[in-house]
């Protein structure tokens, strides 16, 4: 998750100040200096699972969209569907190449006033998602703006979220909201926008508001105790759960249909990437993303190759942990479909030594999301 | 500030050697568990398996990585410290008293070729 960049070139958060001052581990992450651990990452991981933890996800990229032919619009770049979603709720899809690779994942949010749409893309894809929206806007009638550098963003994650918002924030609304729903609010003078979403497994908010309003919830979030937690347990929450990150796990070269995410493309409308993706699920798929758990205490590392139990190398991993909330090693990998079937024996090579193991269920872990 | 133990060989890649009776006792340096940060895993060698000094033996894996093992020495290893399956946090507990591997050396004048305590100090910057 590190990169070799030129440090005078990355960006910063409004809680850069904040990360420095708790002496986190800081790493390049997406064009950012991004806080990677606090305390250690088995701490903030289980205070998400057993609590709550905060993380800044400032990073994160605000794309709105308006106008008369906004949802038209939206929706011809989108996978999912977003005609007869109510405004105030949240959908989340993709935006695909014509070939059915991705070229984001993202959150589509139905504002409250008609033709108005949020987009929430990867920190890593901003520019290159705004300059694919801009270009593919032209012909309708709609405006699109990047707003992502007046945006900061934390994520409220875990069991006591809702009793932090309410307790802490008086955020008192945030008790009846559902899943994949957000409302708007005001935070000094800004807007807030208050959404019951996550990228844990675990039920949580992600609060949008001013650079100002963030750091402000951060220290009040902190004086109450919550726990800072780093990109290393978004990784390994995120990844028991069996939700994708994109650059792994869904990519130019990874498509939706690839990865298990189908059920987020919609084929009675009309969208970018329909055809391709079509034709893959109809039998053109050569790869396929699945879930494996190895017999050991080896860990399943990206980029390691996957085997049969003849020795046959047919996929490769593309993320992997000993999962701390499981105690198992298990992993994502992409393989030839032939093996994708659950309880396929499959063998993960680790340095010299071949560890057995099979396919099982992505979603390692099961989610605690608010019905 | 990490602890350094007088009296022990250091390699470059962070591991310490320690010669009982002969015998090499190999393990990680606190530097190195603290960089590594919760260890999860330590993939060893068996008994009987040759090691080569500069070569490869095994890995630390923390919940983010992998490390590789650089043995020290050459020679062919003698016993493995096995409470590490079950308990590879002890090395972060205390890395010098955990050691990973102990070595029948082949060529003993490899220790030379190692750091003292006092030049470990100066690699790692305290």
């Amino acid at each position: 998750m590190s990169e070799t960049v030129n440090p005078a070139e990355l960006q910063k958060t409004c809680l850069y100040d904040r990360h420095m001052a708790l002496q986190a581990k800081m790493s390049p992450f997406a064009g950012f200096m991004m806080p990677i651990q606090y305390d250690s990452i088995t701490v903030e991981h289980n205070a998400v699972r057993r609590k709550v933890g905060m993380f800044d996800v400032s990073h994160m990229g605000e794309i709105f969209v308006e106008g008369p032919e906004a949802e038209k619009f939206v929706n011809w770049i989108f996978t999912n569907e977003i005609r007869g979603f109510e405004p105030g709720k949240v959908l989340y899809g993709m935006m695909c190449y014509p070939e059915g690779g991705v070229v984001d994942d993202l959150l589509v949010y139905r504002e409250f006033a008609p033709e108005h749409f949020l987009l929430v893309v990867n920190a890593a894809n901003i520019d290159k998602d705004f300059a694919w929206i801009e270009e593919h806007a032209k012909g309708f009638d709609c405006t699109v703006r990047n707003e992502s550098p007046s945006w900061g963003q934390i994520a409220v994650q875990g069991p006591e979220a809702e009793n932090t918002l309410v307790g802490v924030l008086g955020l008192n609304e945030a008790a009846g909201l559902g899943f994949y729903s957000f409302y708007d609010t005001e935070y000094q003078g800004k807007r807030l926008i208050v959404s019951r979403t996550g990228y844990t497994g675990e039920d949580g908010f992600e609060l949008y508001t001013s650079v100002d309003g963030t750091v402000d919830i951060w220290d009040r979030l902190l004086a109450a105790g919550v726990q800072p937690c780093g990109l290393g347990c978004r990784d390994t929450l995120r990844f028991e759960a069996g939700l994708p990150l994109y650059g792994d796990e869904l990519s130019p070269e990874i498509s939706p249909v690839m990865a298990g995410l189908g059920m987020f493309c919609k084929y009675d409308k009309d969208f970018i990437g329909k055809e391709a993706l079509l034709a893959q699920k109809g039998g053109e798929l050569v790869r396929k993303l699945v879930g494996i758990e190895i017999e050991d205490k080896a860990i399943p590392r990206a980029g390691y190759p996957v085997e049969t139990p003849e020795g046959e190398e047919v996929g490769v991993v593309t993320t992997g942990y000993r999962s701390i909330s499981l105690d198992k090693s298990v992993c994502f990998a992409l393989v030839d479909k032939a093996y994708a079937a659950l309880d396929t024996p499959l063998s993960v090579r680790i340095r010299k030594k071949v560890f057995p193991g099979k396919v099982v269920k992505k979603r390692f872990y099961q989610t605690n999301y608010k019905k | 500030m990490s602890k350094i133990i007088e009296g022990l060989k250091y390699s470059e890649s962070h591991e310490w050697v320690k010669v009982e009776d002969g015998i090499a006792v190999v393990g990680v340096t606190d530097f190195a568990q603290q960089e590594m940060g919760d260890i999860t895993y330590v993939d060893m060698p068996e008994v009987e398996d040759e090691v080569t000094a500069g070569e490869e033996f095994g890995a630390l894996e923390s919940v983010k990585a992998a490390s590789d093992l650089i043995s020290p020495v050459s020679g062919k290893v003698v016993e493995v410290n096995a409470e590490l399956d079950d308990a590879p946090e002890k090395v972060n507990e205390d890395a010098f008293e955990n050691w990973i591997i102990k070595v029948e050396m082949s060529d003993p004048s490899e220790l030379d070729a190692l750091m003292d305590a006092e030049a470990y100090k100066a690699h790692i910057g305290e």
